[in-house]
């Protein structure tokens, strides 16, 4: 039981790493999930996991010539995984424009495991997913941009001269002309 | 001839206002939070407009019911919302605590059940009977009293304080600094607002931030 656990983890381990998980791999890791679910959960290892200085200082201070596109998102808000092709299509589109997209996921760490690893292998998320772990949200909501509810989607397009921020939901077309006119 | 001219230049102005009007419309939606120049709902000192909205026990609430309040806590939340759920508790612990002092809560559910099934009415009154609400959980299908106060998600809180009989808001956001778990709170900013109210202090602490589901209308 507990070797069939370690490698249910080696395996999804090994699938969060690949650029572009097959088909029928995914289809695997819908069958160990189960598995994982019925032991306990090793911490949210699988996702890079930040508190919020951690997150800013990694994200939000662009010294490259690469734009950054930070969606906040969560696999229970309805718009937000509506919206979630959008951001997989810019990457995909614009990579050779130096456009990055980075998915910050707001889920509960307690369920990284059952929903959002799960949820990154059956929609096939290639853009960078991290988890923000930091409670303290009336602290870090206004350092993200200070006219911001707290409403998910939002998400903030940046380079290393100006950022801008949006509490809203995107198509690709309203998103590409976001990014470009930055 | 000089009124026909008059009249062509008022045709003129009032088309003109039309197509800018529009325009505004068409890119409000857009516009709105990446430029927000324009603040929507209520700030601070503001008075809250009265609500009639329909309750789980089918009788309409209405703030003229609690003729003795000094104020009301109203809650914009929902069914299914993680967050929301995750202050079901708090909620009826609030009311336990400040429906003797004065400060009822008033829970209104905001979202449209055609975009989001699981906010029925029938749903919600499943949610009251479950979770045993002591306070009225009302239906907002009108979608206006949300837009009017400017709740963007759920939960959000609006603690009103009656003042020469006029509800003034006095405080919005949060429950407290940690909607994800409760035994993590180290600042509970709603319920120190309304103690400060009560002691006939300014509350210090008027505004925050908290992430919520966005409103599904």
């Amino acid at each position: 039981m507990k070797f069939l656990s370690l490698c249910s983890l080696a395996l999804l381990l090994f699938l969060g790493c690949k650029e572009t998980p097959e088909k029928e791999a995914a289809e695997n890791v819908a069958s160990v999930e189960t598995e994982i679910q019925e032991n306990p959960p090793v911490a949210s290892s699988l996702i890079p996991t930040y508190n919020f200085d951690e997150l800013e200082e990694t994200y939000f201070k662009v010294e490259s010539d690469s734009t950054y596109v930070i969606n906040f998102w969560a696999t229970w808000c309805k718009p937000c995984v509506k919206e979630l092709p959008a951001f997989e299509q810019l990457r995909e589109n614009h990579a050779a424009n130096k456009v990055k997209v980075v998915l910050v996921s707001l889920d509960f760490p307690e369920h990284v495991e059952k929903a959002v690893i799960p949820f990154i292998e059956k929609k096939g998320l290639e853009s960078e997913v991290v988890l923000l772990d930091d409670p303290d949200a009336n602290t870090w909501i206004p350092k993200v941009n200070p006219k911001w509810s707290g409403a998910i989607p939002a998400t903030i397009i940046l380079n290393k001269e100006k950022s801008k921020f949006y509490e809203q939901s995107f198509t690709y077309e309203e998103l590409e002309k976001e990014v470009i006119s930055l | 001839m000089k009124l026909k001219k008059l009249l062509t230049l008022e045709v003129a102005a009032v088309l003109v206002s039309f197509i800018a009007f529009s325009a505004f419309i068409n890119s409000s939606h857009n516009e709105e939070v990446s430029n927000p120049v324009s603040v929507d709902g209520y700030s601070i000192g503001d008075e809250a407009a009265g609500i009639n909205l329909l309750n789980v026990d089918d009788t309409m609430v209405s703030y003229e019911d609690y003729p003795d309040a000094l104020g009301f806590i109203v809650i914009f939340t929902c069914n299914t919302c993680p967050y929301a759920v995750a202050s079901e508790d708090r909620i009826i612990a609030l009311d336990a605590e400040f429906k003797p002092k004065g400060f009822p809560v008033i829970a209104i559910n905001p979202n449209d059940p055609a975009v989001q099934p699981a906010d029925t009415f029938a749903k919600m009154k499943q949610k009251a009977a479950d979770k045993g609400f002591t306070f009225p959980y009302l239906y907002d299908e009108s979608k206006s009293v949300y837009a009017q106060y400017g709740a963007k998600k759920t939960p959000h809180v609006y603690l009103l304080h009656k003042e020469n009989n006029k509800n003034i808001v006095k405080y919005i956001g949060a429950i407290d600094d940690n909607v994800r778990n409760a035994s993590g709170v180290k600042e509970r900013f709603l319920s120190n607002a309304i103690y400060e109210l009560l002691d006939g202090k300014e509350v210090t602490v008027k505004e925050t931030k908290a992430i919520g589901c966005s409103i599904k209308v």
